[in-house]
């Protein structure tokens, strides 16, 4: 068993699923599975029209936005939680506040707030990775060992060079880790944003399909969103090999 | 020979440190007093939680004394500074760079020009017999290798007084007995004040002019012994009379130490 190649298996997994879901598809459960076939003619006929690439552009320009503008704001705010404890004590307990609630909860205040346009799906995908980026990088700011921070002190470092030589790159790979984790909190929020009004976009696309009984469009749907975040984990993990390879056990 | 100068390198005045410990104090050092003379080697020996960790932080500057003061060529000590290097026993080597970047960290932050950088590096690499990982991350190497490579960082920039907190604790024995000698070699050749702290007697004597036993807590100086072995010393001068009279002697100090740390 151990001859067989790890990419074997991947299409031995991935054949069984193929069957399996065409077994279904000719079960009872056929009216809401629709089988590999339709979803594929589903495919080619949106790619064919345009509205595919249309709607999954739309998605991925919100998810990148949300979760670019998160990245860029968490940074500052985890190192300044880590360093200095006023700044702790006066965020963390509004972040643990806010991490806990669905995004769908806060919604409609979003929407009364900044309206239904395209501000307000990245403002949800925003707040959703800006808080798990936050708290997963303000550990890794809170983790860094004391005695490396003693070394470069010893060794004549200043507090801007601590900053720079010693906290940020110990702190990586735990950015690294929000970040994989900010985007699929991202791509969570993702439907859940584009329920605010969107009139185009994967989650519309299954939304709008959902209501005509087009479980073939649903499907492909999930099945792209899917394919974007195993993309996007595949892009994390190739980073993480670049940045943190120095590590003696990868931060899981 | 190494350690004949009289001057007086570090001076440890009157140093008591009390830490508070969730509302109760802990006195760690009450009242040490101790002079190392230039190029001389000094080792601690005595009980966990006696304070040596605590002292060897104060010489840093890593720590401040409660009351009292630590003076370096008659100055007093405040903060950090690269006259005085440290080795410590967790190696602290940064893991993202690799060998010969973690020993260039500090003469790159002394705006050292980069071909002397390379140079300085190259040197130090040699001394510890690491040259050919110079481009090896941490994670790369054995615990010996990386107290070497923690040691040339340490050395490279040339530091006055060498700090060593337990350096070989969390080695082997035949690992540990190898980086003695080296340390030894290179002491003799490089001319450094060092103080280094060990719970190993064998270790303390094989190394040090005078080994100086602390008390348990709170910590203070029991007896500072005098080694008068010669130099070089060899795993031969574990076997003399000598050696075995001092270890003996110096063992029942600190074993008395360690049963009142029980009591």
């Amino acid at each position: 068993m151990n001859k067989i190649s790890d990419k074997v298996w991947i299409l031995i997994s991935f054949v069984t699923a193929i069957v399996l879901w065409q077994l279904i598809s000719m079960s009872e459960a056929g009216v809401v599975f629709a089988s590999p076939v339709e979803v594929i003619e589903k495919c080619i006929k949106k790619i064919a029209d345009g509205t595919l690439w249309l709607h999954i552009s739309y998605s991925l320009f919100r998810v990148i936005a949300g979760f670019s503008l998160a990245f860029i704001a968490s940074i500052p705010v985890a190192f300044l939680m880590g360093w200095y404890r006023p700044v702790r004590g006066l965020i963390e307990p509004w972040i643990q506040f806010v991490r806990n609630i669905p995004p769908l909860a806060y919604i409609p205040l979003i929407i009364v707030g900044v309206g239904v346009d395209e501000r307000s799906k990245v403002t949800v995908i925003f707040i959703a990775s800006f808080l798990v980026l936050v708290v997963t990088i303000y550990q890794g700011v809170r983790s860094v060992d004391a005695t490396l921070i003693k070394a470069a002190k010893i060794l004549g470092a200043s507090d801007r060079d601590i900053f720079f030589k010693v906290v940020m790159p110990a702190s990586t790979p735990f950015i690294l880790v929000g970040t994989r984790l900010g985007l699929s909190a991202a791509l969570t929020t993702l439907v859940a944003a584009e329920l605010t009004g969107a009139s185009k976009g994967l989650g519309m696309m299954i939304q709008t399909a959902s209501g005509n009984y087009d479980m073939g469009t649903v499907l492909l749907g999930i099945i792209i969103i899917g394919i974007i975040g195993m993309a996007m984990e595949k892009f994390v993990r190739f980073l993480e090999r670049r940045l943190t390879g120095w590590q003696e056990t990868h931060v899981q | 020979m190494a350690g004949d100068s009289c001057t007086v390198k570090v001076k440890i005045d009157h140093v008591k440190k009390v830490f508070n410990v969730r509302g109760n104090e802990v006195v760690a050092l009450n009242g040490v007093d101790l002079e190392i003379k230039e190029n001389e080697f000094v080792c601690v020996v005595g009980p966990s939680g006696c304070g040596k960790s605590t002292l060897l932080n104060i010489i840093a500057g890593l720590d401040v004394p409660s009351s009292g003061n630590v003076l370096l060529d008659g100055n007093p000590i405040d903060g950090p500074g690269t006259e005085r290097g440290v080795v410590f026993q967790q190696y602290a080597l940064f893991p993202w760079l690799t060998v010969e970047k973690n020993i260039a960290f500090g003469l790159k932050l002394r705006g050292m020009k980069r071909e002397d950088v390379q140079k300085e590096t190259a040197k130090y690499l040699d001394i510890v017999g690491l040259s050919s990982f110079a481009k090896s991350y941490p994670k790369e190497l054995s615990g010996g290798m990386k107290q070497r490579v923690a040691i040339a960082r340490a050395y490279a920039v040339n530091p006055e007084v060498l700090l060593m907190d337990e350096p070989f604790g969390a080695l082997d024995a035949q690992t540990r007995t190898q980086l003695q000698s080296e340390l030894l070699q290179t002491w003799e050749r490089e001319q450094k004040t060092c103080f280094f702290i060990t719970h190993d007697v064998e270790e303390a004597i094989i190394l040090a002019q005078r080994v100086v036993i602390m008390s348990a807590r709170p910590g203070r100086i029991k007896e500072i012994v005098e080694v008068n072995i010669p130099y070089p010393r060899t795993q031969e001068t574990k076997m003399s009379q000598e050696f075995l009279e001092l270890k003996n002697y110096i063992w029942g100090q600190v074993y008395e130490e360690y049963l009142a740390v029980r009591k």
